[in-house]
């Protein structure tokens, strides 16, 4: 039996029919056709699916899309701001901290998340706190010189 | 599954526990997801339970510290309450699955699912927690000992839930330590872990000694042969390889895609001679 949801995504409502075991992930990709947001191990175990609800990092793929209404969504679509990447973006892209790309939205929502909270980390901190997004491409080095990039180019802006 | 339903408080719970027996609960979904989508379970239908005020968040109950069982770890780690008080459970869940599981998990979840890995379960052992059980009729309160009986086994009747837990607070024991061993550093399952709390004297003699190992048994195990071994000696090396010899024989681990038994046998055996370096600090 299908329900009629609202979700708030990115700043917009959208209004959609779902299944109940139906994931937020399933529900973005499939329904919403926000597609930046990738299916990895579908399994919590590699932050692909990395997503902010209400400002904390979150994986889409163990959540169900009913249980994510009330709550505001941001996805890696929500980031640039009239056209303009987000500084993460714009540090990745010029410090290439990605090679094939698949696991790059997931970093940054995560990164992002980290950043709102602790505007300047330590590397160690970073480490820590972006243990769960697994890239099988860079050795993670540009991924952590990149966010420290843009820490600097945000100046512990948000 | 044919619902999802998002109750706000427990006598909403109930009404939909007892209209549909098979409706099943959940908080994080961490553990619960992952056995749905794997067909492992089939409910026909699923309470969460995090909305529900009444069983979120930590209290101070003067002796003791209750936590509502969906209180999420990330929430407990960042409460000062529970760090000052019981150090080697927030020691434990900074290395609970990664920051993302951490936000959306739960400590009663942590419990129920009753993983023999489950991190937040030594040290509950170690610290004598007992876990509230509630349904629309009564609240009892047993050890977390008790209330797993298994991997994955709780004793859990129809219609009940788990409230949270109680842990007393116990300023006496001076040591509090925690490690896991896992297969790589950060997002691992452990391959054995060990939750201790010690008290020493100032002469450095230990005088109480809790210790509890994960993921070398079907349950978390607890030793009282190797408890009343340390009561009275010194925090040194020697002494806690010989006690080690007594954790090999206390544990009951088996092989599995992870580890040999005999590794995490020696694995449990070994973990105790990292309180030497607490012993060197006091
Ligand atoms: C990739 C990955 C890595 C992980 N790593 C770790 C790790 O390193 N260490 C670790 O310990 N765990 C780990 N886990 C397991 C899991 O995240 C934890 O066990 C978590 O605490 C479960 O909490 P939850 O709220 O998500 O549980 P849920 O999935 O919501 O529930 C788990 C079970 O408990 C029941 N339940 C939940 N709350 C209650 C309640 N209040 N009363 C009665 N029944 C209840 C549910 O019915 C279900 O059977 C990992 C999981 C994943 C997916």
């Amino acid at each position: 039996m299908k329900q009629a949801i609202a979700l708030e995504v990115n700043g917009d409502t959208y209004e959609v029919l779902v299944s109940p075991n139906q994931t937020l992930l399933e529900v973005l990709r499939e329904k919403l056709g926000l597609t930046g947001t990738k299916k990895g191990c579908d399994l919590g175990a590699c932050g692909a699916c990395t997503v902010l609800l209400d400002g904390a990092a979150y994986l889409s793929c163990l959540m169900l899309a009913v249980d994510a209404v009330g709550k505001k969504i941001v996805t890696i679509e929500g980031l640039s701001q009239g056209g303009e990447l987000h500084p993460l973006q714009k540090s990745f892209v010029e410090l290439g901290g990605l090679q094939c790309g698949f696991c790059t939205p997931g970093i940054i929502m995560t990164a992002k998340a980290v950043l709102d909270e602790e505007p300047q980390p330590t590397e160690e901190s970073l480490k820590k706190k972006m243990a769960g997004n697994l890239c099988r491409c860079t050795g993670y080095k540009k991924v952590l010189d990149s966010i420290m990039g843009a820490t600097a180019r945000m100046g512990g802006e948000r | 599954m044919t619902q999802v339903l998002l109750p706000r408080a427990l006598d909403e719970l109930w009404d939909f526990l007892e209209e549909d027996p098979n409706t099943a609960v959940y908080s994080g979904g961490t553990d619960l997801l992952v056995n749905l989508r794997g067909g492992r379970i089939n409910p026909s239908r699923l309470a969460c339970l995090e909305r529900i005020e009444e069983i979120r968040g930590v209290r101070d109950a003067g002796a003791a510290v209750f936590i509502g069982a969906a209180t999420t770890h990330t929430h407990l780690l960042e409460n000062s309450l529970v760090s000052s008080e019981f150090p080697v459970l927030t020691k434990a869940i900074r290395v609970l699955a990664s920051p993302a599981i951490r936000n959306m998990g739960t400590i009663g979840g942590n419990i129920v699912n009753a993983s023999p890995a489950g991190d937040t379960l030594p040290p509950l052992y170690a610290l004598d927690a007992e876990v509230e059980i509630v349904s629309r009729k009564e609240a009892k309160r047993m050890p977390v000992s008790d209330f797993i009986v298994g991997p994955g086994r709780v004793r859990l009747g129809a219609n009940e839930i788990v409230k949270g837990v109680w842990i007393r607070k116990a300023p006496e024991f001076n040591v509090r330590h925690f490690e896991k061993v896992g297969l790589r550093k950060s997002q691992a399952c452990a391959v054995a872990s060990l939750a201790a709390a010690l008290s020493l004297s100032e002469g450095g003699k230990i005088e109480r000694a809790r210790l509890a190992w994960g993921s070398v048994g079907p349950t978390v195990v607890r030793s009282a042969e190797v408890e009343e071994a340390l009561l009275g000696r010194e925090l040194e090396i020697q002494m806690l390889a010989e006690v080690a010899r007594l954790v090999e024989r206390a544990v009951s681990p088996i092989d599995d895609v992870r580890a040999s038994a005999q590794y995490r046998r020696i694995v449990a055996g070994r973990l105790l001679l990292r309180l030497a370096e607490s012993g060197c600090k006091n």
